[in-house]
């Protein structure tokens, strides 16, 4: 999990450190997922994907990413959620995570995203259990509230390396 | 970066060097066999010498221990004080590999414990000791093999006469720091010479203008002062005379310069004329001995040393790039139509700017076949006459270039075909005479370019392949069915069968039956192909076809359904437009196609993928006959598109391995292709997989 210390402040003659955590939230279903942002390399609009023959349903293919080729993972199917057209917004959220062998970028398509959350580590809650179902637990780090929504706080890589498989 | 990178960096430079010196002696020995010439043995010694020094720097003190005697050898056998026997050159022929071993053994820090070391050792002194060397006794030692037979009364000292040249400086040498070096071995008198000063006027203060008479007293051991020259005795003159008794040498006219500071210049102290015995130890001057740039055999953590002029070529077409990009760049500031003349000519700048430099580029990655072929001269040596024949050996094409990775995997390779065409091929002199042929035998390696393939040939004029021992051997063991004959040529692709040998009896040479199939598997997993021919009585000739880099595929595109697939145009044999007339299922599932006697198994791409394809009869498709391993399949596709070159990435970087793929590559319009790996497919449709595997948690 990464820190984020924003610059120390003299308040009163104390010094006060704040710990926040940065995330990129999407949308996927009506719901708002968040992914740590130092894991988030670049937003990509939507592009042909190449089929790859013995993958999974999820894994849409590979794209040409400046002349890398990275696989992409429909993250709606991934969850179980109802295919719908892809639309202007949909685009390819590009992810580095650690793989075996150094790193590893992969693509993930979601419906839309939305911002950057600036969340104080304090506020971020262990999911609670009931949540189970559409997403295995494993894969969320919390949930945290932002401006009264419900922000489901995504653990990129676990999640990431899972669907790829080891290779 | 840090002190450790650095450090790791300069130890691998050392451990090239040591393998290109290792290379570089070991060819010089080989030449050293017919004739003994004094510019061979210098590069062989100099080869040493730097390895020693190296060693010795970076503390591998077991490896310039070793090389030390080594050199002492080289050395007296380049003043001629030695002759150039049979058994010595065997001896340092030993040594090499010793010395090889322990290089290996450093690099992987290990312990540098060789297990021959001793034995070779033992043998160098033995023959260091033998005769001792009689005038050179003063330049050469014997003290790491054996003691120096005590001909001369122990030196009460030297006087060494010092003259370095002008660049010392340069070299990051400081002299002080040798004096003072030396003055650990015993007190010394440091005079210096300024003969050669020039005028103030006319000095350039970042050369070095003076030379040293040093008085070392004390029983020291001529090779400890050499030592602390070690560095500076490439381009410096040194001459080390003996002081025979104290007191009676002693020119120093004027109160030497002591060493508590700057060594000061003593005007006026004329040059000493005392014949002496000069070392001129001429490392420096490449005489054409010097080995080319290397990369270490099997070296996994790729470097490469690359020729300037190859760098130099790809500088020059970046910059013609970067003027063809600024003639491009103003037509997009001055969009007109009248202008489009010169657009089209940017594009055509453009078109073979990249081309050079994809060239260019790939011939980094290139490098001569003599990197694999110069250990050949020194196998076959000792091979033939471990088996009592004689060969001549004769390398053609040795400029040959090849991607370093096909390079270094070829290696192995070659060596069994070599070992089996001596071993097997190649019959000894008597029988030779017998059937009326030369009683020396013929060993040709020969490398070339044909098409976009490098080709090496394994040929000698031996026995040739005997197809009715293999065929009665294959039967025996089952390979082939008794009521079939086959052709010569599916003969010769009996012996990659694994397991498969002729050989009466088995001997540290070959005929264990393992190798041949090892050889094929290498060769096709590098994209290549072996090929057998052979004339009974005149010879066998082995040819191995390998793709000039792994980097880039000839490819042929095809399409089935919506995807495009590339495909390995080495793999392809041909293509038909099959009739339905010639494809027969069996066992109302499996299909083959009769194609020219065979019975090739049908590979349908679209069910083994999971394809929607354009058409589902055979007829109105093409079959690919495609083969890997002697395996031949008829691969069902909708369309054959271009034949094109095309550059190989690798899915498993972002990805995973996925079976059926070799790879994947980037179409002109960005999109990406995969790329068939046909050895795979052919196994997954043997195995008759389902297109879905899942693997997600």
């Amino acid at each position: 999990m990464q820190l984020k210390t924003i610059p120390e402040r003299k308040m009163n003659g104390q010094l006060v450190v704040a710990e926040h955590e940065q995330y990129v939230s999407f949308m996927l279903g009506g719901e708002e997922y968040g992914a740590d942002i130092t894991r988030v390399q670049e937003i990509k609009g939507w592009d042909t994907v190449t089929r790859v023959p013995y993958t999974p349903n999820y894994i849409l293919g590979v794209v040409n990413l400046r002349g890398a080729i990275v696989p992409v993972i429909d993250l709606r199917m991934r969850f179980g959620l109802d295919h719908v057209p892809f639309e202007p917004t949909t685009v390819i959220v590009v992810i580095r995570v650690a793989a075996e062998r150094g790193e590893r970028t992969v693509g993930v398509v979601v419906d839309a995203v939305n911002e950057v959350h600036d969340i104080p580590t304090a506020n971020i809650q262990p999911s609670p259990d009931l949540l189970g179902g559409l997403i295995d637990q494993v894969f969320i780090k919390g949930i945290a509230t932002q401006g009264g929504r419900m922000v489901i706080l995504l653990d990129i890589e676990k999640l990431v390396n899972s669907s790829i498989g080891v290779a | 970066m840090s002190v450790d990178l650095e450090m790791e960096e300069i130890l691998k430079v050392f451990f090239e060097e040591c393998a290109e010196g290792l290379q570089a002696m070991e060819t010089g020995l080989l030449t050293l066999d017919a004739s003994a010439d004094r510019d061979t043995i210098d590069a062989i010694f100099r080869a040493a010498h730097s390895i020693k020094g190296g060693a010795g720097m970076f503390g591998f003190m077991e490896i310039s221990q070793f090389t030390h005697a080594v050199e002492t050898l080289l050395d007296q056998m380049r003043n001629g004080s030695r002759a150039v026997t049979p058994d010595a050159v065997q001896v340092l022929f030993q040594s090499i590999d010793v010395m090889r071993e322990m290089t290996v053994l450093a690099e992987a820090r290990q312990p540098i414990v060789s297990a021959h070391a001793d034995a070779v050792s033992t043998l160098l002194a033995q023959i260091l000791g033998r005769e001792p060397p009689g005038a050179a006794a003063v330049t050469t030692h014997t003290a790491a093999a054996a003691p120096p037979p005590p001909r001369e009364p122990e030196p009460a000292g030297w006087r060494i006469d010092f003259k370095p040249h002008t660049s010392l400086f340069k070299t990051c040498n400081d002299p002080l720091r040798i004096f003072r070096e030396l003055e650990t071995l015993g007190p010394l008198r440091a005079v210096a010479d300024v003969a050669q000063l020039p005028p103030l006027a006319a000095m350039d203060p970042t050369l070095c203008y003076l030379a040293w008479n040093l008085d070392l007293t004390g029983s020291v051991l001529q090779p400890q002062v050499a030592e602390i020259f070690e560095w500076v005795d490439a381009d410096s003159a040194i001459a080390y005379r003996p002081l025979v008794g104290a007191g009676e040498d002693e020119p120093a006219p004027l109160p030497p310069a002591r060493l508590a500071g700057t060594p000061v210049p003593v005007i006026g102290v004329p040059a000493p004329t005392v014949p002496a015995m000069v070392v001129p130890v001429a490392a420096a001057a490449p005489s054409g001995a010097a080995a080319p740039a290397a990369g270490r055999p099997a070296a996994d953590a790729g470097s490469i040393r690359v020729a300037t002029e190859k760098v130099d070529a790809l500088i020059n077409l970046v910059g013609e790039l970067v003027i063809t990009q600024s003639m491009l760049g103003r037509f997009s500031e001055h969009y007109d139509p009248e202008n489009l003349e010169s657009l089209r000519r940017g594009l055509t700048h453009l078109t073979r700017n990249t081309r050079d430099l994809q060239e260019s580029v790939l011939k980094i990655r290139m490098l001569p076949i003599s990197f694999s072929f110069n250990r050949f001269p020194r196998l076959v040596h000792e091979l033939s006459r471990k088996l009592g024949k004689k060969v001549e050996l004769q390398l053609n094409g040795e400029n040959t270039e090849l991607d370093k990775i096909v390079l270094e995997k070829i290696g192995d390779p070659l060596v069994h075909l070599v070992r089996n065409s001596l071993d097997h091929g190649l019959e000894t002199p008597a029988a030779r005479l017998a059937a009326g042929k030369s009683d020396t035998g013929l060993l040709e390696l020969n490398a070339f370019h044909e098409g976009g393939s490098v080709i090496i040939e394994v040929k000698d004029d031996g026995a040739g392949l005997n197809t009715a021992r293999i065929l009665a051997k294959a039967r025996e063991r089952g390979l082939v069915e008794p009521d079939v004959t086959p052709t010569n040529e599916q003969i010769y692709n009996l012996i990659f069968a694994a397991g498969f040998s002729t050989a009466e009896t088995v001997s540290d040479v070959s005929g264990r039956g393992v190798g041949m199939d090892v050889v094929r598997r290498n060769i096709n997993d590098l994209g290549g192909h072996v090929q057998v021919s052979s004339t009974a009585g005149r010879g066998s000739t082995i040819r191995i076809r390998l793709p000039l880099t792994l980097a880039i595929l000839e490819g042929q595109m095809l399409r089935v359904g919506p995807e495009t697939y590339v495909i390995s145009l080495v793999s392809i044999v041909e293509t038909v437009q099959p009739r339905q007339a010639h494809v027969q299922s069996i066992s109302g599932r499996a299909e083959v196609f009769k194609h020219r006697d065979e019975y090739l198994p049908i590979i349908r791409l679209h069910e083994l993928f999971g394809i929607e394809p354009d058409h589902r009869e055979i007829s109105k498709g093409l079959l690919v006959v495609a083969e890997s391993d002697g395996k031949r399949v008829a691969i069902l596709v909708d369309e054959l598109l271009a034949q094109q070159q095309v550059v190989i990435k690798s899915l498993d970087t972002n990805f995973r391995h996925v079976p059926g793929l070799a790879g994947a590559t980037i179409h002109g319009d960005g999109r990406v292709a995969l790329i068939l790996d046909v050895p795979s497919l052919i196994g997954k449709f043997l195995e008759g997989a389902s297109p879905q595997v899942d693997y997600a948690a």
